[in-house]
């Protein structure tokens, strides 16, 4: 029993149909929790007031926008190296909740700044970067919704998905260069070693990211399994129509 | 390689349209841009270099899809597919016709639109060397998004949604490198990274367009 086992469509609809609800369940809890925490438990802060509370919504879904694309990458690497199909629908199933992600990113990010910088977009290396993001993931699903044959739209994400990676990088390197900005360092310590948010506003934030992670696997999980499905049911209208004109 | 290539030059000299028709977009976009910003010497002075890498930027966009669209239609892709020549080969050697029809020229013309705008005395060297440096990975790149998209019906407008993310950082580099030497810091270090992304370019994206060329030719 390996791991690999799992990338059989079969046994993965089986093994995550019962495991759904529990991560969905867990997901929205830890979003709900700690949102509530955050929007009303939290003392407001000196110099930005109520506005920081955003900081809940913000940075979780900022790092699941990133961490969304890393994951088709991953898939998508996957797929190219041992053509498991599971892995290029996880992929494809991602981009939209990747999206979906980057959007709230922004436009948090924009009602943030309003009051705190008096802006609404200003054209930093962060934001700029995330921008650019977006537009990948657009490029990433139109081009997979472009293409009929599922193999070959799965091998030509996949290559898209390996490129687009080194050019986001080199944007994100490109536009710090190009402009500095606004947009203050980053709240989670592991970049830093040093801790920048106390701690009365890091738990709740914690756990919103831990709901976050839950949510974006969560979807995943549930989009992959429907379109093993789609795929299923068409594989079976496809032979059904066959038989029907072998009959005729 | 050569007999490729010089193929596909003299198609793209002796189809029209395709050769002269970047370069007619590059003045037109140029000549548009006063009219949309008002025609004030300063304004326009400031934004000379980013509108000339930003019209060069479109102007090799717009004859992209038929880097590999007129092979495709007319059936000679596969056999080109299927020559000594391996795949990548086929795919630098595209990019570099590609370029040696829009890229080259418009690196040549783009002093003389710089009149146009104002440009400021001292950026003319950094604008030619920056288009010379940086338009060949715009070549490359738009390989790329044409192989993806080659089988496609109406490719053409996936294909600059595909293609234009990948050109931000060349933009960027391309376009700050004209803009210091304009302000007269000299854009060394921006020129420098822009051959960076070029030579990467280079070397690498021809693989990934080969591998798409191949899936599209399944």
């Amino acid at each position: 029993m390996s791991l690999w086992d799992y990338a059989n469509p079969k046994k993965f609809v089986e093994t995550t149909t019962p495991l759904l609800p529990w991560i969905g369940g867990a997901a929205v809890g830890l979003v709900v929790l700690s949102l509530v925490w955050g929007f009303f438990f939290t003392p407001e802060a000196e110099r930005f007031g109520s506005t920081v509370k955003i900081l809940y919504v913000h940075v979780p879904s900022a790092l699941m926008a990133i961490n969304a694309w890393l994951m088709m990458l991953v898939a998508s690497l996957i797929w190219l190296v041992r053509r498991h199909h599971v892995s290029a629908l996880a992929a494809k199933a991602a981009a939209p909740v990747g999206v979906a992600m980057t959007v709230i990113a922004l436009a948090t990010g924009a009602i943030w700044g309003q009051p705190t910088w008096g802006t609404w977009w200003v054209w930093d290396p962060r934001l700029t970067s995330f921008l650019i993001l977006f537009l990948f993931y657009l490029g990433y699903i139109a081009l997979w919704e472009a293409i009929e044959d599922p193999d070959a739209a799965a091998d030509l994400t996949s290559v898209l998905c390996m490129v687009g990676s080194v050019f986001a990088i080199l944007s994100r390197y490109a536009v710090r260069f190009w402009n500095q900005g606004l947009h203050q360092g980053t709240s989670v310590p592991m970049a830093t070693g040093g801790r920048t948010v106390s701690d009365v506003y890091f738990v709740p934030l914690l756990l919103a990211m831990a709901g976050f992670v839950l949510l974006f696997v969560w979807l995943v999980l549930l989009r992959t399994t429907a379109e093993i499905r789609v795929r299923r049911t068409s594989a079976l209208a496809t032979r059904a129509r066959r038989a029907a004109e072998a009959r005729s | 390689m050569i007999a490729l290539l010089v193929r596909d030059l003299r198609l793209a000299v002796r189809a029209g349209g395709g050769f002269g028709l970047g370069l007619a977009f590059f003045l037109i976009l140029v000549v548009l841009v006063p009219f949309g910003v008002g025609a004030e010497v300063g304004v326009l002075r400031a934004i000379a270099p980013g509108i000339l890498w930003v019209g060069a930027l479109l102007a090799s966009l717009l004859s992209l899809d038929r880097i590999f669209a007129l092979d495709w239609e007319d059936g000679a892709l596969p056999l080109i597919a299927t020559s000594p020549l391996p795949l990548e080969g086929v795919a630098l050697v595209k990019a570099l016709a590609h370029w040696l029809t829009t890229g080259l020229p418009l690196t040549l013309v783009a002093p003389v639109l710089g009149v146009l705008l104002n440009l400021a005395p001292s950026a003319y060297g950094w604008l030619v060397l920056a288009l010379a440096i940086g338009t060949p990975a715009l070549s490359v790149i738009g390989t790329f998004g044409a192989a993806l998209t080659v089988g496609l019906k109406r490719g053409g407008l996936l294909l600059s949604l595909l293609v234009l993310p990948l050109y931000v950082p060349t933009l960027i580099y391309g376009a700050e490198a004209v803009r210091r030497g304009a302000e007269g810091q000299g854009g060394g270090a921006a020129l420098a990274l822009l051959a960076a992304i070029t030579l990467g370019s280079v070397a690498l994206l021809p693989f990934a367009s080969a591998a798409a060329l191949r899936v599209n030719l399944r």
